[in-house]
């Protein structure tokens, strides 16, 4: 049947299986609009801004696995969604954006709202198609969910001019697709999983450092069964929390910056480090000169370009995490005997790991006067259900999330980690709520990070998504002015927010309900409150103003130079 | 060290800029790069020189493998390949170098493609150590003007780049 093209990209949304796009009207993409008006297979959400309906995209997919899909207009529409697909790209999101483009004939002629948006994109896409002929659109659209999903995941963008969305043709959706330049490497070599193996049962002080890629393969299970078949010590970065129970004894926490001491020495004492789906940021490894200096390292990754890039490999495999783990778990059955060994031998590992967890645990001084952020983290946790998700923004409140909330399950922590950033946490947590309608969707934000997208009150009151939204409020730009407080000698420049808002107020002129305190006594009735209302509330918690994020690893220093008193 | 590169790309749109913004973004050196199709239809090749340390070497190459455009990536440096460049040479010949110049040319196996009373242009082929090398000979003499080619290069052998 011969249909236009902003009906064949529709009918190709419906083939990949997707049930919900964040998208914006304009100008350039109006034929998609009004082809939509009439297409009921797919729900449409409308954010107030497309930098939010991307990060609605990505929530969508980090808590769902799927790709996650948004829809700008050209020109500044597509600039909007910008931030939105570098977030994406820097975690490995699998995303497919879709913005409008002028007619053929205009572009290149600084046509109004004409931007080179595959241009702009090109450092921040894992890949990106412009549609010059309606005939190629099944096709790429087909090549862009394959791409997206496939390998290390990542945003593809699809700039799909006006004249090719009027423009028609029949609509084939190709069954397969098979790109010759691209052939990821998902099956990890078994010889090296072998020899890796070996490595393993050799060591005497080994830790798996697993990242967001144990999350994103869906490898959480494999992990856990592999590493408590060994009892080996496991540490997550921030991206990789939830893949392994935080609740599991072998369990060090979150290292790095702001990681536990426990996993910050036992990274630095160890004689095996396994990184499985991590990259070595330097936000983890700290002054790369003595990181890990007795260690040597397995690194296994989908991504080639990750191994080796920070720091010498002593052993890579090229490789899905799952396949890679399932594979390890096969052969340390085949070795019964010299896993128990094994077990026995690094007995006086744990025993010096028990030691640093005893003498400096992630902690915290209370206070009966003033809450505690930590305080306010630790009774969400103890008041949500077991699978809520948590979506965070960037700063000093992601910290005490990261080190507080306990993350036993994957997909349950949607953080922007490697691009950090701040007004990520409410679209993020509208997109989960939009993809799981029935799950608790909380998203933990502080003052500054929460009113970069604000408006998105509005698109979770009109399309009936219950985020409970929580916010840390200290009235400053509180990581910076951290910094500022230990490094540049408390001279808090800019990062005193100074005029108070009324967030309870804002709640209610966005037609949601809102609770505010600043008494620690409070804290716990403000949560049950919020947790009852059938639609989105704001909870604001006003906190210790100059609490700090501890331990704490000054930029640039060693791992084990942690700030832990300051 | 110098490395040269082939790098086997689809012929798509924009594929020299996706690989062009990857030296720059990630601070790799670029000291040539060559394109044009091949043999085989929708496939392009480019050659690439390159600098840089092993451990750069490999980010270069697994970085370019990723680029969902590129088809392969073999570096020739391990002397493997063949190399070869093209350079057109605008040189003043005038009275009393014009024999001079016409024996550099037919020294170095080039041709002179353009004549005028005041200057030859010389068409000199080799690879790029012989073409430094007659550009040093014709500097003296009034160098004018000068296009390289940059490297292109190709496996020694009876294979293919398909192995």
């Amino acid at each position: 049947m011969k249909m236009n093209g902003a009906r064949i990209m529709l009918e190709c949304l419906k083939k990949e299986g997707v049930d919900t796009i964040f998208g914006y009207p304009g100008g350039t993409v109006i034929n998609i609009y009004d082809e939509l008006f009439s297409f009921k297979e797919i729900r449409h959400i409308l954010p107030r801004h497309e930098q939010a309906g991307t990060h609605a995209a990505d929530g969508y997919a980090r808590a769902t696995g799927r790709v996650g899909v948004c829809l700008a207009t050209s020109g500044p529409g597509a600039t909007n969604t910008v931030t939105g697909i570098a977030t994406a790209y820097m975690d490995s999101i699998p995303m497919v954006i879709i913005t409008g483009q002028v007619p053929t004939p205009l572009i290149g002629n600084d046509a109004f709202q004409e931007v080179d948006i595959i241009g702009i994109t090109r450092p921040c896409t894992k890949h990106s198609f412009l549609v010059r002929d309606v005939k190629d659109l099944a096709l790429i659209m087909k090549k862009a969910f394959y791409i997206a999903r496939t390998g290390r995941p990542g945003p593809v963008l699809v700039d799909l001019p006006k004249d090719v969305q009027i423009a028609q043709t029949e609509f084939i959706y190709p069954e397969t697709v098979d790109i010759r330049s691209y052939k990821p490497t998902l099956g990890g070599h078994p010889r090296q999983v072998e020899k890796a193996m070996a490595m393993m049962l050799e060591a005497r002080r080994p830790v798996v450092y697993v990242g967001g890629g144990a999350v994103l393969g869906n490898a959480a299970e494999e992990l856990t069964v592999l590493c408590r078949k060994l009892t080996i010590p496991v540490t997550t970065t921030l991206m990789g929390l939830g893949s392994f129970p935080e609740n599991d004894p072998n369990s060090l926490g979150m290292l790095g910056m702001h990681g536990a001491y426990c996993a910050n020495m036992a990274m630095t004492n160890s004689d095996l480090i396994i990184a499985i789906g991590a990259r070595f940021d330097d936000r983890v490894t700290g002054k790369l000169a003595t990181f890990a200096p007795h260690a040597r390292i397995i690194h296994v990754d989908v991504d080639p370009t990750s191994i080796k890039k920070n720091v010498r490999v002593d052993l890579p495999i090229v490789g899905d995490v799952k396949d890679v783990l399932a594979k390890m778990i096969k052969q340390a059955d085949k070795l019964k005997d010299k896993v128990a060994e094994f077990q026995t031998a690094i007995a006086p590992w744990h025993d010096d790991i028990a030691g640093w967890k005893a003498k400096h645990p992630i902690g915290y001084k209370n206070s009966t006067t003033v809450i505690k952020p930590q305080f306010v983290i630790q009774k969400l946790r103890e008041l949500s259900d077991d699978d809520a998700i948590i979506s965070t923004d960037v700063g000093q409140h992601q910290m005490w999330t990261a080190q507080f909330f306990q993350f036993n399950k994957p997909r349950t922590l949607l953080t922007s980690g490697g691009l950090g950033t701040m007004g990520y946490g409410l679209p993020a947590a509208m997109g989960a709520q939009a993809a799981f309608p029935g799950r608790q969707v909380i998203t933990i934000c502080g003052d500054g990070g929460v009113q970069m997208n604000i408006q998105e009150m509005a698109t979770l009151v009109q399309n009936k998504l219950p985020v409970k939204i929580v916010i840390l409020n200290n009235n400053f730009l509180g990581m910076v002015r951290q910094w500022q407080e230990l490094f540049f000698d408390k001279r808090y420049s800019s990062t005193c927010m100074e005029l108070p808002i009324d967030f309870v107020k804002l709640a209610d002129a966005y037609g949601a309900k809102g609770f505010s305190t600043s008494k620690p006594g409070e804290v716990e009735k403000v949560i049950k409150a919020a947790f009852k209302e059938k639609g989105p509330v704001i909870m604001e918690f006003k906190i210790a103003r100059e609490e700090k994020v501890l331990p704490m690893v000054p930029a640039g220093a060693a791992l084990n130079e942690m700030v832990l008193n300051a | 060290m110098q490395h040269t590169i082939s790098v086997l790309v689809e012929n798509e749109f924009g594929v020299l800029s996706r690989v062009a913004s990857l030296f720059s973004g990630r601070g790799f050196n670029l000291d040539s790069l060559s394109v044009a199709p091949t043999n085989e239809e929708g496939m392009s090749r480019m050659t690439i020189v390159t600098r840089g340390d092993e451990q750069i070497l490999e980010q270069i190459t697994k970085q370019l493998n990723k680029l969902i455009d590129v088809i392969k990536v073999v570096d020739f440096t391990d002397g493997s390949g063949v190399e070869r460049e093209m350079a057109l040479i605008k040189v003043t010949a005038e009275d009393d170098n014009r024999a001079e110049v016409l024996r550099i040319v037919d020294i170095f196996r080039a041709k002179i493609i353009d004549v005028t009373p005041k200057s030859y242009t010389i068409e000199a082929t080799g690879n790029p150590v012989k073409i430094d090398a007659i550009l040093e000979l014709l500097r003296p003499l009034g160098l004018k003007e000068l296009v390289r080619t940059g490297s292109v290069a190709i496996g020694r052998g009876a294979k293919g780049w398909k192995g």
